[in-house]
């Protein structure tokens, strides 16, 4: 089944992608953020908390309040730690409790740090090596479901009851575990620590649940015999910490998206896309995969009427991911199945806009998100709606499918309403396994007009969103129907420029990785 | 005294009580298990329950559908439905509404507030595009409309709401997991009690756990379930403060 899409108008929505990406990253390259500084301390081990309060977070904000951030707190804990011959969690300590200021040690010139940031970065690159390594071996050893792979969510609030319902849904055919997070988080300016048995709408995303629910995956995985993807989301005013947290522990997706911030959480859009840049070189790096939220503009905007900015905001998602140094493969670019469904022909434009996506990106791992919007406390008909959702996934070869639940408007899922979503799923994919294959699409169909009609509407977007930039885009609410100033929104003290002698050497070494391998542009 | 009206659940005859159940036993399916969910379900009320079907549900849960006969009936003329009473009127009828017998725009204030981060219910009614083709509140000529988003603390509401002068106040609450909700919305009556302001803004929640019944216990003015369209909302608003302005 394919949809006869006009190359030259793909062309187009790329190449004004690509200029809109450039200039982002003109903008994001000058600067850095507190929490991209406090991600490079934790690569750098400083994973302690003190008083629940993560040594991190204590230590950027005495390097900010020095003024001292724009030289990047690399610099300064490698200076410390070769002024005063100690270990990098001796001089944080030191500098947290107030015995140690940094500002009044000698200062190294970079030349001279070189050996002691390298035998700082080393253990954590070596680590991050490890883990990408150790689910290559269990994917080619164990593999993974078909595609659409079946993704599902717990959040429970509490991490050892999310384990007992991961655990279950992976015996019934789950492929992916997504850990919802707390509502709010997405807010804290820090990253709690421990494990945790309290959360509402979700459980807190912290190093230790990672590894907790990760360690139960891969449990639960050997029994079933294929590896079981785990999610969290690098997202929020700590996107670049959460990556560094989740390459350590083998995160398999991270949601990583700065539009979705900025739309639907006021996180300021400078700060955000500056700390989404560093998250998906580390994602990049750790092997993982990024899962983008256009899906989301759809629960704002109408699903018929604003499709084009589901398709838009896609290929501006590429091409800075492509930037960052992710490969296609790692690009899970997100849509979702939002029409009213009294609509009718509403399936007909689901299918459109489902079979498309695949054929822009042909190579991405796509997220498909099943009906939020629509759905009500009728569940027989939401069961229905996510019926029809599983048979557009499948029938236009979607990469990762979220499962939609039966009592979506209604309650965090029961341990039955996720298996009632696996067996729908199942039931569906199976019974259609093929039809993809079967069918062809008329050229002079209700199908292919509606593809065309969004296909050019996005190219134009794109190309007035080049013009006049993403930041002006984003304020004249060209996405979500949600407009968001550029120094409005949470986050943007945050925010400083890079001094000329700016030390950071995992962006450095991680720009330089991406620059070798040449990125993975798609175009064909 | 009205007369009693006795009603049992309707399968395919009159008063004969049957209802269908699901639901989940932390038991492996089997006999036991089975047995079990049949005795919940007559503990709970249903003569011959019938556990029609058993699955697994991840190790050590079985998930169950029940249908039995239900030996409970209720007497409706003792029941009060409360719901809030609107005489719906059309968008242009609201406006003209407002033009005519209160004579200046109403300011209207929306969040989801607390922790709260889902906006899908407060954008529904309250986005310029509106919800099901009807338009929300920011459309309306003759109202003023302001929505905060999401995660908006009672504090800021509660100064947004006396920036603009608010004459009704729109609470959205969606998650509502352990009942964080009934803290959330108590903490903002008591606030607005605190700073003498209650009286004078018609305060609304709702969402999709919230009732009108429970929005009154809870001190507001009134609650909207799922479902709502924002022209019953601003009917309701548009009618109540003209109500209250006759005293």
């Amino acid at each position: 089944m394919k949809l006869n899409l006009d190359q030259a108008v793909i062309n187009r929505c790329r190449q004004a992608a690509g200029h809109i990406a450039g200039d982002v990253d003109q903008f994001i390259r000058q600067r850095t953020t507190v929490s991209l500084e406090r991600a490079v301390l934790r690569l750098m081990g400083i994973n302690d908390a003190m008083d629940d309060v993560p040594v991190a977070n204590l230590f950027v904000e005495t390097i900010q309040a020095g003024q001292g951030l724009g030289r990047g707190a690399a610099y300064w804990l490698a200076n410390g730690c070769y002024q005063l011959k100690l270990t990098a969690d001796e001089v944080a300590q030191r500098v947290v409790s107030g015995q140690l200021d940094l500002f009044q040690l000698p200062q190294a010139d970079r030349a001279t740090l070189n050996p002691t940031l390298e035998k700082l970065m080393q253990p954590t690159i070596e680590k991050i090596k490890d883990q990408h390594r150790f689910r290559k071996d269990k994917l080619s050893n164990l593999g993974m479901g078909p595609e659409p792979l079946l993704y599902v969510i717990v959040a429970t609030g509490d991490i050892y009851q999310d384990v007992d319902q991961a655990v279950a849904a992976v015996a019934q055919g789950a492929d992916i575990v997504a850990v919802i997070r707390t509502t709010g988080q997405s807010l804290l300016d820090y990253v709690p620590h421990g494990s945790t048995r309290e959360g509402f709408g979700g459980t807190y995303a912290t190093q230790e649940n990672f590894r907790i629910m990760r360690e139960a995956l891969d449990e639960a995985g050997d029994k079933a015999g294929r590896y079981v993807m785990l999610v969290n989301y690098s997202s929020g005013l700590c996107m670049p910490e959460i990556a560094v947290l989740g390459a350590l522990e083998r995160l398999d997706m991270m949601l990583n998206d700065a539009l979705y911030g900025i739309l639907f959480r006021d996180i300021n859009m400078q700060r955000t896309l500056i700390d989404q840049h560093f998250s998906r070189q580390i994602i990049g790096f750790a092997g993982a995969i990024i899962n983008t939220g256009e899906d989301n503009y759809l629960t704002t905007a109408d699903a018929v009427e604003e499709a084009h900015t589901v398709t838009a905001s896609q290929f501006i998602n590429e091409q800075l991911a492509l930037l960052a140094g992710l490969e296609d493969r790692q690009i899970g670019l997100g849509h979702a199945f939002e029409i009213d469904p009294s609509m009718t022909d509403g399936l007909l434009l689901e299918i459109a806009q489902a079979q498309m996506a695949r054929q822009l990106f042909p190579r991405a791992p796509l997220k498909y998100m099943p009906p939020t919007k629509h759905m009500t406390g009728d569940i027989f008909q939401g069961h229905l709606q996510n019926g029809l959702f599983n048979l557009t996934s499948v029938l236009t070869g979607q990469g990762v499918h979220l499962l939609g639940m039966v009592t979506e408007a209604i309650h965090t899922p029961y341990v039955q309403d996720r298996l009632l979503a696996l067996q729908n799923a199942r039931y569906v994919m199976n019974n259609a396994r093929n039809l993809g294959e079967e069918l062809s699409i008329r050229d002079d169909g209700k199908i292919s007009a509606r593809a065309r009609d969004v296909l050019e509407k996005a190219a134009q977007m794109l190309e007035t969103v080049a013009e006049i930039g993403l930041f002006a885009a984003l304020e004249r609410g060209m996405f979500a129907d949600i407009e968001r100033s550029r120094d409005g929104g949470k986050g943007l003290d945050g925010v400083v420029m890079k001094d000329v002698d700016y030390c950071n050497p995992f962006q450095e070494l991680l720009t330089q990785q991406a620059g070798s391998s040449g990125g993975g542009n798609d175009e064909k | 005294m009205m007369r009693s009206n006795f009603v049992k659940a309707y399968g395919d005859a009159l008063n004969d009580g049957a209802v269908q159940l699901s639901f989940t036993l932390p038991l492996s399916p089997g006999g036991m298990a089975k047995e079990a969910a049949r005795h919940l379900a007559e503990k709970m009320g249903l003569d011959q329950p019938e556990v029609v079907h058993m699955v697994e549900a991840g190790t050590g849960f079985s998930f169950f559908i029940v249908y039995g006969f239900c030996r409970h009936q209720v007497d409706t003329s003792q029941l009060q439905a409360t719901e809030v009473e609107i005489q719906e009127m059309s968008f242009n009828e609201i406006n003209q509404y407002i033009q005519e017998r209160i004579g200046r725009r109403l300011n209207v204030v929306a969040a989801c507030t607390g922790t709260d981060a889902h906006t899908v219910g407060i954008d529904a009614i309250m986005n310029m595009k509106g919800y099901k083709g009807e338009y929300g509140l920011e459309r309306y000529s003759w109202i003023n409309a302001w929505n905060m988003g999401s995660q908006v603390p009672n504090t800021r509401l509660v100064a947004e709401a006396k920036k603009t002068q608010a004459d009704a106040l729109l609470v959205s609450q969606v998650v509502t997991q352990r009942d964080v909700h009934i803290s959330n919305l108590s903490q903002l009556t008591e606030l607005l009690e605190a700073e003498g302001m209650r009286q004078n803004v018609l305060l609304i929640v709702g969402g999709p756990r919230i009732s009108h019944q429970l929005a009154l216990e809870l001190g507001y003015d009134a609650g909207f379930g799922p479902g709502t369209t924002p022209r019953q909302v601003a009917s309701y608003i548009a009618r109540e403060i003209y109500r209250r302005q006759q005293g």
